[in-house]
């Protein structure tokens, strides 16, 4: 390890309306090192990495590389000078071939000017081949699994022959033999002087393959370690600060009678899963990107049609083909992607909570504003949801009271089954842990919780039983008190399939 | 280019099917495919076949020579995308055009009149140019979508041919100009050699080119293209200036045909243009999809399709009607299509 720095970024600070993303962030990496950069979802990783490649312009602070201070204007600057990303978040071009993708803006060009076509996918084959990828250079990117998709993204970082590689959680959908091929190839572009900021959220990889480390909590520069003086706990409270204790408030609560059977259930990305929850249980269901939770929820809901299986309630058969159906019968779904498919920005906090349930509103054709108010005021007051007014757009709220604003919704449905997809994704410490609270509280109430989380902790916090899911199939059932991160994660990574199926 | 994938993609189902079955899925996937991608020929070359049993004057060289005609013009609008503008810059670019090809004593213009034939083409290309950058510069520099953007220009460019005329088509044009529309060389209409001297260069440049790969992954997702160094603003000015001047020589080419630049011509072909694109597999809802082979083979389906009913003595309202359920078909079919892919 050498002591000379290639990235110093001093006094970084962010400001989006009403968040304050990053507050006088410090980041210095060290010359062939790979520096982890660690802190819970919303902690400001991401957009501190989005400053250093011109994504973002930071509102104050300076960016020195290789000792020189820049101000780095858009991708293509940072690329030229020799920092490459893989995104986390970016899909690839989809009709677009993997050489395609892997040398967008550097295509090999014939003597008379169009692309070689044939150079391309020879330079594609060499670099996957060196890399230990096996992908042909021509297929699309559509015709690839997700894994494929992240390993080609990982190529194409490297190929860049950067001196700077940043990596957002490159190990998300990959398994753990193409995790351990990944690494081995970190090691030798370290060994060449290449240096890597490396963000995840699995402590293992922090501890195998990274140098130092450096701490954000709440856009907050919390500290930098070199690897050897940690441990894990230490890590985990530096990351989690005063919260670690009481995040989440779990309390054994008294699990009832089954409510929902789900039998042999098969769909879009999903197969043969079957599945009970009780009344007063939170379900939980873990796997990586792509293993189908998603789907088989939605599925569930009616959103998609299944391909088999059947769906009791209360022992009884019903029949869901869309999603009114299942609100009818009492369900409510919390969707993942709260601005795709969840709430309308644009309309009134009010508005989005009633919109639901206008039906019971109605006398003859007019809505009873008043009563909607009323309703809608005593959610607000339940949920503890911060706005000035029932009247303010959901556009002005903070992430974790905009998912309140939707909860909300869904509890005036007074459903029996509540599915959560993601509940507490992009939001602050304090809002999460006032939805785990509301979680607590709604199965004490009697209701059944199902929950979709990629966040383990979250998981084994919250969760009194724990379904694994891989590539579309249930791999096993944890009980709370046998659920452990690693039992979990080598489940989702398909590690057990033989065991675990037994 | 599109080899048949090796056999050695790994299942992702951990269970082992017999062989019989795996080789079953493969050929439905094959052939699957192949309608996916050579769909839209088959169907040609069906309604070619209806078409001639439906009509003998069908198969006649007038007529198919009729047809490629009618589809040189909308087959040039074609390539541009979104681009409602496209029919007003051809009537623009049009009496831009004619203005400099009239016989200097019965002009319009008497001071520009009797131009050679190369001044008028370039003029005309020029306009055409010129308007679709000006669509360009105002998607890329004000982000305004590009439907609005090319929907200021479909009025602003028929009102300034309306002005540059005082409304009044432009006749008594050269001989030189119309060969443009009405030659032949070597017993090959000109319209025709046009349309496939440009049909050809443009495929290559979509294809085949820098510009062209730009083009697709912008389209097919511009956030990765712009982190992957792509200077986005740049190409879209570029397709849009591009798009502008093959209106203006449809301009050219329509204008010539009927000896007469006319401020009203074009009408409704930036329709006539998305709809051959889109039943020619050019998706609308996902960027980044559409070939031009395909969108030729879309326009002379559109083509095939007025001229059978012409023939056949369908009244022409109905004709629309029939034209409107067509590409609404083409669309539904390529969601479900794209459906499948993610």
């Amino acid at each position: 390890m050498s002591g000379e720095f290639v990235l110093r970024m001093q006094g970084i600070s962010k400001r989006f309306p009403g968040v304050h993303a990053l507050d006088q962030v410090q980041l210095n990496v060290r010359k062939g090192t790979v520096h982890a950069l660690m802190g819970e979802n919303g902690a400001g990783k991401s957009t501190l990495m989005k400053c250093l490649i011109g994504i973002y312009a930071p509102d104050s602070g300076t960016i020195e590389f290789n000792g020189q201070q820049v101000s780095i204007v858009n991708t293509h600057h940072a690329l030229s000078m020799g920092i490459s990303m893989i995104h986390q978040e970016l899909s690839p071009i989809p009709h677009m071939t993997v050489a395609e993708n892997i040398f967008l803006g550097r295509e090999p060009l014939t003597w008379y000017g169009l692309v070689d076509m044939k150079e391309l996918n020879r330079r594609t084959r060499e670099l996957l081949g060196r890399l230990g990828i096996a992908v042909a250079p021509e297929k699309k990117m559509v015709e690839l699994s997700i894994a494929n998709t992240q390993l080609v993204e990982i190529a194409k970082a490297i190929s860049y022959e950067s001196s700077l590689i940043v990596m957002d959680e490159p190990t998300s959908a990959i398994t753990e033999a193409e995790v351990a091929n990944l690494h081995n190839i970190i090691r030798s572009l370290r060994n060449r002087g290449v240096s890597i900021i490396y963000i995840t959220h699995k402590m293992d990889e922090v501890f195998n393959i990274c140098d130092e480390v450096t701490v954000l909590r709440d856009g907050r520069y919390v500290g930098t370690s070199a690897i050897q003086s940690l441990s894990h706990d230490l890590l985990i409270q530096k990351m989690v600060g005063r919260e670690l204790t009481d995040m989440f408030h779990k309390e054994e609560t008294p699990v009832g009678e089954p409510i929902l059977y789900v039998r042999n259930y098969s769909g879009k990305r999903f197969r043969d899963v079957t599945f009970q929850v009780r009344r007063g249980e939170i379900f939980g269901l873990a796997g990586l990107m792509g293993a189908g939770r998603t789907e088989l929820l939605e599925t569930i809901f009616g959103v998609h049609p299944r391909t088999s299986g059947e769906l009791y309630l209360h022992g009884k058969k019903v029949e869901i083909r869309r999603p009114s159906d299942s609100i009818r019968h009492g369900f409510a779904l919390l969707t993942e992607d709260r601005k795709l498919t969840g709430l309308y920005m644009n309309a009134t906090v009010r508005d989005n909570i009633s919109i639901a349930n206008l039906l019971r509103y109605l006398r003859g054709p007019f809505v009873r504003f008043r009563k909607v108010a009323a309703d809608c005021e005593r959610m607000r007051q339940a949920l503890r949801i911060k706005t000035p007014s029932l009247q303010q757009k959901v556009r002005n709220l903070s992430g974790g009271n905009q998912q309140k604003v939707l909860l909300s919704r869904w509890l005036l449905t007074e459903p029996e089954i509540l599915i959560l997809d993601e509940p507490t994704r992009g939001i602050d410490v304090g809002a999460k842990a006032e939805i785990y609270r509301l979680m607590v509280d709604l199965a004490r109430s009697g209701k059944a919780i199902i929950m979709i989380s990629s966040e383990l902790p979250e998981v084994l916090g919250m969760c009194d039983r724990i379904m694994v899911m891989h590539e579309g199939d249930k791999v096993g059932e944890l009980a709370r008190g046998d659920a452990t991160q690693e039992r979990i994660l080598q489940m989702a990574t398909g590690l057990n399939l033989s065991t675990a199926n037994a | 280019m599109t080899s048949t994938a090796p056999p050695t993609t790994p299942a992702s189902s951990p269970k082992a099917s017999p062989f019989s079955l795996v080789a079953r899925h493969a050929t439905r996937d094959n052939v699957r495919a192949v309608i996916s991608q050579y769909g839209i020929f088959l169907i040609f070359g069906l309604m070619v076949i209806v078409a001639s049993f439906l009509s003998p004057a069908f198969l006649t060289t007038t007529n198919i020579v009729n047809v490629i005609r009618q589809m040189s013009i909308i087959g040039l609008i074609v390539s541009g995308g979104i681009d409602l503008s496209s029919g007003s810059v051809v009537g623009a670019a049009c009496v831009v055009a004619a203005s400099l090809a009239q016989i200097p004593d019965r002009a319009f213009y008497p001071a520009i009149a009797g131009s050679p034939v190369v001044v008028a083409i370039l003029a005309g290309c020029g306009v055409g140019a010129l308007a679709g950058m000006i669509n360009g510069l105002l998607v890329a520099k004000t982000g305004i979508p590009p439907f609005i953007a090319t929907l200021g220009m479909y009025t602003a460019a028929r009102g300034a041919a309306m002005l540059y005329t005082t409304g009044r088509p432009l006749s008594h044009l050269s001989d030189a100009y119309n060969v443009i529309g009405q030659g032949d060389f070597l017993s090959v209409p000109v319209p025709i050699l046009i349309l496939v001297v440009m049909a050809f260069a443009t495929h290559i440049l979509y294809s085949r080119t820098k510009f062209g790969k730009y083009i697709y992954a912008i389209g097919g997702n511009e956030q990765a293209a712009r982190v992957s160094g792509i200077n986005v603003g740049r190409y879209k000015i570029l397709i849009y200036t591009y798009a502008g001047m093959l209106s203006g020589l449809a301009g050219l080419v329509v204008s010539s045909r009927i000896g007469s630049g006319q401020p009203g011509l074009g009408v409704g072909y930036e329709l006539d243009g998305i709809a051959a694109a889109v039943i020619g597999g050019t998706s609308l809802s996902a960027g980044g999809i559409g070939t031009i082979p395909g969108t030729i083979v879309g326009a002379l389906i559109i083509g095939v399709l007025n001229n059978t009913l012409d023939l056949v003595n369908v009244s022409a309202y109905w004709q629309q009607i029939i034209k409107g359920g067509i590409i609404v078909g083409a669309v539904v079919l390529d969601q479900r299509k794209n459906r499948g892919d993610r």
